[in-house]
């Protein structure tokens, strides 16, 4: 069987460059006239940060870009991933006005629009208060932990900024496809946080070569962005040979043209990680690319724009089916063998359990397969000594964990809902503040 | 089908569409092709004494994504040698028989030069003659133009020595920018004018550019005032039209009007002709899109036109002037107030911060409920499209406290969402002339006021 290999660079290029281009200024200019200024805006409200929208729009129709971005920042730090990587369909967007007759304003894009100027005259458009003197650390760098440190830079307060890996930015570095943000989006996200005056120490993990007790012995409060864990184990003979859904979106933003692509795809999960791996394989040169779902299209949890976007890419689906065991043949896979599954009663997530069929074991042919199957619940936080709610870090209003002065944010505390950068984001604000009023009540 | 053709004062053409006289209608190549896009007529551009022209000579006021809301311009009277004009037009006319061929013309303040010139216009066939009083940049500061138009001494005087020589119909072009276009306009018609015309270009600087800081158009470093046209001005010209066709002198004198200033649609055309126009002239909307532009004026004033029962032009002219009146006879007991249509509502809340902030805060915001609640009131967690959109508020009317000042029916961006509804007041009719004539006391002295104001059962929110 012929693989495919060494993907030229201009497929790769094209495959993967970032779905939307910038917009013109024309564009932009013609979106933001279009934008009807409502008052208390329903799009503010459906964004988790509230970033004021109508406001930054009408700075980007009389020019005044700079103060767009800085309108975008005061709410969200981490406007220029949340531009690319929101699901604007369901939050700003969703809620447009002009939604139910016309199209919605492009709010992601333009926000994209005034953070690249932002970006492109990297002079300072948010002010720091003066040096209070107490310092903060900060446990992981994606987003939650990088709003978190800014946050409390702008008030202030020296803040370190400890990353296991050697790039700081998280899943917006690692894990978002480059379609939606490539890495030096993320890396220069980053470089405007260390602008504010952040420190961010790579190759630092707790656990490894960092100390909690170190931590709070030698900072004032700490924040934990810790994330979640790699991707949950399925339990099927032959496991070993499957990809892992993380590292596959990691390699191809990292070495895309190192990856061995395969001619027949196989994605388990449906997910919008799920989706990310099968654009990814689909757009570096699979033949086939189908996504194995237990379930059906009903309880699936990819956004229903995602859903659309990976059909149109010619991905196909297949629902009610469950993978237990991975064929191969020296070391390579040849197929998974799977169960065809029926929907039985309604479970705690108020999805109906999906059970197998007798007697309907199939076999799908794939030269590689990938999961996306949910990640593992953040496992240090046992470790640490934190209470957990279903395993995930226990938090108050403030994001407080049970442990006092430690705070948490992201997807280790999203008990409910998706997981999703903006929230965390939001979380990182919503702990600088608590612990920004924290630190002002010590100093008396 | 609507007859579009109109005789004005004389003059025929097929449609009362017109070039006016302004760059489009600079030369004979220009103008055949306008008459093969469909022109009624033309008024060429203006000839006279030798000129110099200057660049940049445009400038553009855009807004909100629009380009050429409103043009200036420094740009004199034809450059172009007279001869040269002159044998352009008898071409013009010749080829054209069936169209209005006009010409504009501005001479020295002398008797003799202007009878030279309207001789010369005569020989070439032409169908009339505009004579430019307007022109409010450079020409002005020869004596010429607006120099002429703002004096109605002198508006009249030169109009007599043109009527002394003149056997083709010869129409007045009004300056807007004086304080009462009624006086020059009486000029006219004391001085036997046989039409008038307006608005000229109104005095105007359109933009300082905010990285060089100098006048835009930049001309060398400088700039200065140049005579303002297009959509912006549409407003101001309707006012002038009608205030003609208030007057008794100017109205009873029976002289037609052709207007312009800002037409751009057939919509725009329509509304000239309802307030007194009988012949319309383009010249910001063709620099903008070019002579096409006729073909819907011409199709959306026919199609209109039957819509409505009218067959000629002249069912349209003045049709609407009746409805001019003064403030001071107008129904004070009128009464209209908003209605919001709640199924149109997209809820963009416009119409709430309007009234709120800058009318008579007479709307509220209301949940699904019917409870009034504040703006803003969300919880700091809440968020995602459903939620947004699902505990959104709507604006409602207090109708009993509501003036009828229509503010939020101009801020709606919806089409028919807000309505003025007229509401019986209750009180019988009465205009302020009669107030004051009944009760003269009440417009002068506040506590005469307020009893007439209990008396009468008038709530002022």
């Amino acid at each position: 069987m012929a693989e495919v290999k060494g993907l030229a660079s201009d497929k790769l290029a094209k495959g993967l460059g970032e779905q939307f281009p910038p917009l013109t200024s024309h564009e932009a200019l013609v979106e933001a006239n279009r934008c009807l200024f409502c008052y208390d805006a329903p799009c503010t409200h459906a964004c988790p940060t509230h970033i004021d929208i109508p406001r930054f729009i009408k700075k980007i129709s009389t020019d005044n870009l700079a103060g767009s971005a800085r309108t975008i920042l005061e709410a969200n730090l981490l406007g220029a991933t949340c531009a690319r990587v929101c699901p604007v369909q369901e939050l700003c967007e969703g809620a447009c006005v002009l939604g139910s007759e016309h199209k919605p304003i492009m709010i992601g894009r333009l926000q994209r629009y005034a953070m690249d100027h932002a970006n492109n005259h990297s002079a300072s458009i948010i002010t720091k208060a003066a040096a209070s003197g107490r310092s903060v650390a900060v446990v992981g760098s994606g987003p939650a932990g990088l709003s978190c440190a800014g946050e409390l830079a702008r008030r202030g307060h020296s803040v370190t900024v400890f990353e296991k890996r050697p790039l700081a930015g998280g899943l917006s570095t690692y894990g978002i496809i480059a379609l939606r943000e490539p890495m030096e989006a993320s890396l220069e996200e980053v470089r405007m946080i260390e602008r504010m005056g952040v420190r961010i120490e790579p190759d630092s993990e707790l656990g490894r070569n960092i100390d909690l007790n170190d931590l709070k012995k030698r900072f004032d409060a700490i924040f934990l962005g810790l994330g979640l864990g790699a991707t949950q184990v399925m339990g099927i003979p032959g496991e070993e040979l499957i990809l892992d859904g993380l590292e596959y979106i990691e390699q191809s933003k990292l070495s895309p043209g190192a990856m061995t692509i395969g001619r027949n795809v196989v994605v388990i999960g449906a997910g919008n990680t799920a989706i990310d791996c099968a654009t990814v394989a689909k757009r570096l040169g699979a033949d086939e690319v189908t996504i194995l779902y237990r379930r059906s299209e009903r309880e699936m949890s990819a956004y229903p724009h995602e859903y659309d976007f990976v059909k149109k890419e010619g991905v196909g689906f297949r629902f009610l089916t469950q993978p237990v065991r991975v064929l191969s043949e020296g070391g390579r896979v040849t197929g998974l063998v799977c169960l065809r599954m029926e929907l039985g009663p309604v479970d705690g997530s108020d999805r109906r359990i999906p059970q197998p069929v007798r007697d309907s074991e199939f076999v799908i042919a794939a030269d590689r397969v990938v999961k996306a199957v949910g990640q593992q619940k953040p496992g240090l936080a046992k470790m640490l000594g934190l209470k957990v709610e279903r395993d995930f870090i226990r938090v108050n209003a403030d994001l407080e964990t049970s442990m006092p002065g430690v705070f948490a944010g992201g997807d280790c505390i999203r008990v409910k809902n998706a997981a999703s950068t903006v929230m965390a984001v939001q979380d990182g604000k919503i702990a600088a503040a608590a612990i920004h009023s924290r630190l002002g009540k010590n100093n008396g | 089908m609507a007859d579009l053709s109109i005789n004005f004062a004389g003059i025929r053409s097929p449609n009362p569409f017109w070039l006016a006289s302004a760059p489009p209608a600079n030369s004979g190549a220009q103008i055949h092709r306008a008459f093969e896009a469909g022109w009624g007529g033309a008024v060429w551009k203006t000839i006279g004494p030798p000129v110099l022209n200057v660049s940049n000579r445009y400038g553009s006021w855009n807004y909100g994504g629009q380009r050429m809301l409103g043009i200036n311009n420094v740009e004199l009277i034809s450059d172009r040698p007279l001869e040269v004009n002159l044998r352009e037009i008898a071409e013009v006319k010749r080829a054209w028989p069936d169209r209005a061929v006009l010409v504009s013309a501005m001479v020295e303040s002398k008797r003799e030069a202007w009878h030279e010139i309207i001789r010369k216009i005569e020989d070439t066939g032409a169908d009339g003659i505009e004579l430019n009083y307007g022109c409010p940049h450079g020409m002005s500061e020869r004596g010429m133009g607006a120099a002429v138009g703002q004096v109605p001494e002198y508006c009249e005087q030169i109009t007599r020595w043109v009527m002394e020589a003149a056997a083709i119909p010869v129409i007045v072009k009004l300056t807007p920018n004086i304080t009462n276009i009624v006086s020059p306009a009486r000029a006219a018609v004391t001085a036997g004018a046989n039409g008038l015309s307006l608005i000229n270009t109104l005095n105007s600087i359109t933009a300082v550019d905010l990285d060089t800081l100098e006048i835009s158009p930049n001309i060398g470093g400088k700039g200065g005032h140049g005579g303002y046209a297009g959509p912006a001005v549409k407003p101001i010209a309707l006012n002038m039209l009608a205030a003609l066709g208030a007057d008794e002198i100017v109205h009873g004198s029976r002289l037609p009007i052709s207007a312009m200033g800002g037409i751009t649609t057939w919509k725009d055309a329509a509304e000239f002709l309802l307030l007194g126009a009988s012949s319309l002239q383009v010249c910001t909307a063709v620099m903008h899109y070019g002579f096409r532009i006729v073909e819907d004026l011409c199709d959306g004033l026919s199609s209109w036109m039957d819509s409505k029962g009218f067959q000629t032009i002249s069912d349209v002219s003045g049709r609407s002037l009746g409805r001019i009146s003064d403030f001071k006879d107008f129904d004070l007991s009128f009464r209209a107030v908003a209605r919001i249509d709640e199924t149109k509502c997209i809820q963009c809340n416009l119409c709430y911060v309007a009234c709120n902030d800058a009318a008579h805060q007479c709307i509220d915001l209301m949940d699904s409920g019917g409870r009034v609640v504040q703006a803003y009131a969300y919880p700091a967690g809440s968020n995602g499209r459903q939620e947004a959109t699902g505990t959104r508020p709507h604006p409602r009317v207090r109708e009993a406290d509501c003036v009828g000042c229509r503010l939020c029916y101009n801020v709606c961006p919806v089409d028919h969402c807000i309505e003025m509804v007229e509401e019986p007041s209750g009180r019988e009719s009465v205009t302020w002339d009669q107030i004051v004539k009944s009760r003269p006391e009440v417009s002068e002295d506040w506590d005469a006021m307020e009893k007439y104001r209990k008396e009468k059962g008038i709530h002022v929110h």
